[in-house]
């Protein structure tokens, strides 16, 4: 697409519909006789036929629409970026975060804050992760930069709290290790697509 | 048989007259409350939600909910409002709906069956007073009942109040010739002015009802009762989108609450006279009593059916509408129905 749409200025004469409306009646009698034609048209009942119908599908047919907020919850898109989850591995348990401090770096609102050590075996380990949650603005940067799919955006939007800055711990993003099972794959901001094996190509390695 | 002071009286007595009064009372202020929790539920369905639903099954007891709510309100008088006129305002349309139907016949009449203690025997009328005149009273009851919108809109000064009250008196200038004229057609009919003559001039039958013989007649009082209630598509008085919410911008609390129960007080009342005059009233034998419910029912849902599916008329509209139409056709049709008594 060109520019050019954009820089007609012209708005008002392209791509208009017009509803033909008809002439508004001048004369006293032409009035009437609009009004007898709108009368007897019928469209009133048809109105009152709508209501009736919509009232007939919620009550008898389950188109009701209402959800009850707190009690029931609408899906949300996998792409919503709410409060984190940090996941671990499936195989061993052990959270898959390496602690290289990728999302640390990338965090805009510098809200992340990290420490690593050296375990006994001379492992990387994390011993401190907080995410403060009073500076955080859910752009989504840390999940799509974390190498390991570890820090992730999980479904939990309702973030009220008593304090403004609320600190959330490693622990309480960490999937518990008695819900290992139920751990959801993430597939929102910075996932592999669906399609990635489809996308990849061979590298050439001869030059 | 020992005789009890109820037995001695003769059978419309003052006692039972009070005894009915109070009765009357209580029923219909439940019914009214009931209603609004109906009209939410109604309301509510025809958008595909599902209304009040926390309070009690199903949302029931949410009236209860909102009477605490109503009477533990501040009473609140705004500055510079006439105090008095304020305070009276409410029970004016209170009290006028609940006087309008001391005249309008809710039931068959009956006899209370002998096991009841204390009022066996005793033969209850179907009206608590059977005026003869009856239909000219409850109108002009209603029609004084709009003193209560006028007056409080007056008296509230808030420029919202004023806009609503003006809309008052148009609207009570303009719907009140046509409620009058187009009940005056059934009156030459049936030759009475009691329900009770109504009621019995439409017995036997479907095809005895009123209303295939004034068609014309039922629809043009549908929409006079409609403005006279104040309900959508004439609910001018208090549209929140334009005049806040009219005359009843500044009540709070209890005050308005007796604006509400009055409305719906006289929505019930304009679906008994539409029943009884024009739907053969109670006049099934036997059945009377579940008929009558059936049919003051169904004009209450149109009342609120009518509600969800029409946008309202402006003023003007209003003014036009029954003046330069309803008026002319409501004539046009006393002077045929006249011309065909006479043929
Ligand atoms: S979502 Fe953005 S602001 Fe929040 S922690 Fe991640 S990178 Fe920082
Ligand atoms: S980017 Fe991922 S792996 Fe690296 S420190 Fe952050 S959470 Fe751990």
């Amino acid at each position: 697409m060109g520019l050019e749409q954009f820089k007609n200025r012209n708005v008002g004469t392209q791509n208009y519909k017009m509803l033909d409306l008809g002439q508004s009646p001048e004369t006293g009698m032409g009035k009437f006789k609009q009004v007898l034609d709108r009368t007897f048209k019928g469209e009133l009942l048809v109105g009152l036929w709508v209501t009736m119908r919509e009232m007939i599908n919620a009550l008898f047919k389950g188109q009701m629409h209402t959800v009850k907020y707190p009690f029931e919850k609408l899906p949300i898109s996998p792409r919503y970026r709410a409060i984190h989850d940090m996941l671990r591995l499936l195989e061993s348990g052990h959270y898959r975060c390496i602690g290289c401090g990728l999302c640390e770096k990338i965090c805009i609102s510098n809200c992340i804050t990290m420490d690593t050590r050296y375990d006994e075996n001379q492992r990387k380990e994390v011993s401190e992760y907080t995410i403060n949650f009073g500076r955080c603005i859910f752009c989504g940067y840390c999940a799509e930069v974390c190498p390991e799919l570890a820090i992730v955006h999980g479904p939990r939007y309702e973030t009220a709290s008593e304090q403004r800055a609320s600190f959330s711990l490693f622990e309480d993003m960490l999937t518990p290790i008695d819900k290992l099972n139920l751990q959801q794959e993430y597939d929102g901001f910075g996932a592999v697509s669906p399609n990635a094996d489809e996308n990849i190509k061979k590298t050439p390695l001869a030059y | 048989m020992e005789t009890t002071l109820v037995q001695n009286l003769p059978e419309v007595t003052a006692a039972g007259v009070i005894i009915k009064a109070i009765l009357i009372l209580a029923v219909i202020a439940a019914i009214a409350g009931f209603g609004t929790f109906i009209e939410r539920k109604v309301l509510a369905f025809m958008q595909r939600r599902l209304g009040p639903m926390h309070v009690g099954p199903y949302g029931l007891l949410q009236l209860v909910a909102d009477g605490i709510k109503l009477f533990t309100k501040e009473d609140i008088v705004p500055q510079n409002a006439n105090s008095l006129i304020f305070k009276i305002a409410p029970s004016i349309t209170a009290a006028t709906a609940f006087i309008a139907l001391a005249a309008v016949p809710v039931f068959p009449d009956f006899t209370i069956p002998e096991w009841v203690p204390l009022l066996g025997g005793v033969f209850v009328p179907s009206i608590a007073a059977d005026l003869n005149i009856g239909i000219l009273f409850v109108l002009g009851m209603m029609a004084a009942g709009l003193y209560g919108p006028l007056l409080a809109g007056m008296a509230q000064a808030n420029k919202w109040g004023i806009i609503g009250a003006a809309r008052t008196a148009i609207q009570f200038l303009s719907y009140e010739v046509v409620t009058g004229l187009s009940i005056l057609a059934p009156i030459m009919l049936v030759g009475s002015l009691s329900f009770v003559d109504f009621n019995n001039a439409q017995a036997g039958g479907i095809s005895h009802w009123l209303i295939w013989q004034q068609p014309v007649a039922f629809v043009l009082f549908l929409i006079a009762g409609f403005a006279e209630t104040n309900r959508t598509p004439f609910d001018l008085l208090e549209h929140e989108a334009e005049v806040v919410s009219g005359y009843a911008t500044e009540y709070s609390g209890m005050r308005w609450g007796m604006f509400f129960i009055g409305e719906y007080a006289n929505m019930i009342t304009i679906s008994i006279i539409a029943a009884v005059v024009f739907l053969g009233g109670y006049s099934e034998v036997g059945i009377g009593w579940l008929t009558i419910i059936l049919k003051v029912g169904f004009f209450f849902f149109l009342m609120l059916w009518v509600r969800a599916a029409w946008p309202h008329v402006r003023p003007d509209q209003l003014m036009w509408l029954c003046w330069k139409v309803l008026m002319p056709i409501a004539v046009i049709n006393i002077v045929i129905t006249g011309i065909v008594m006479m043929v």
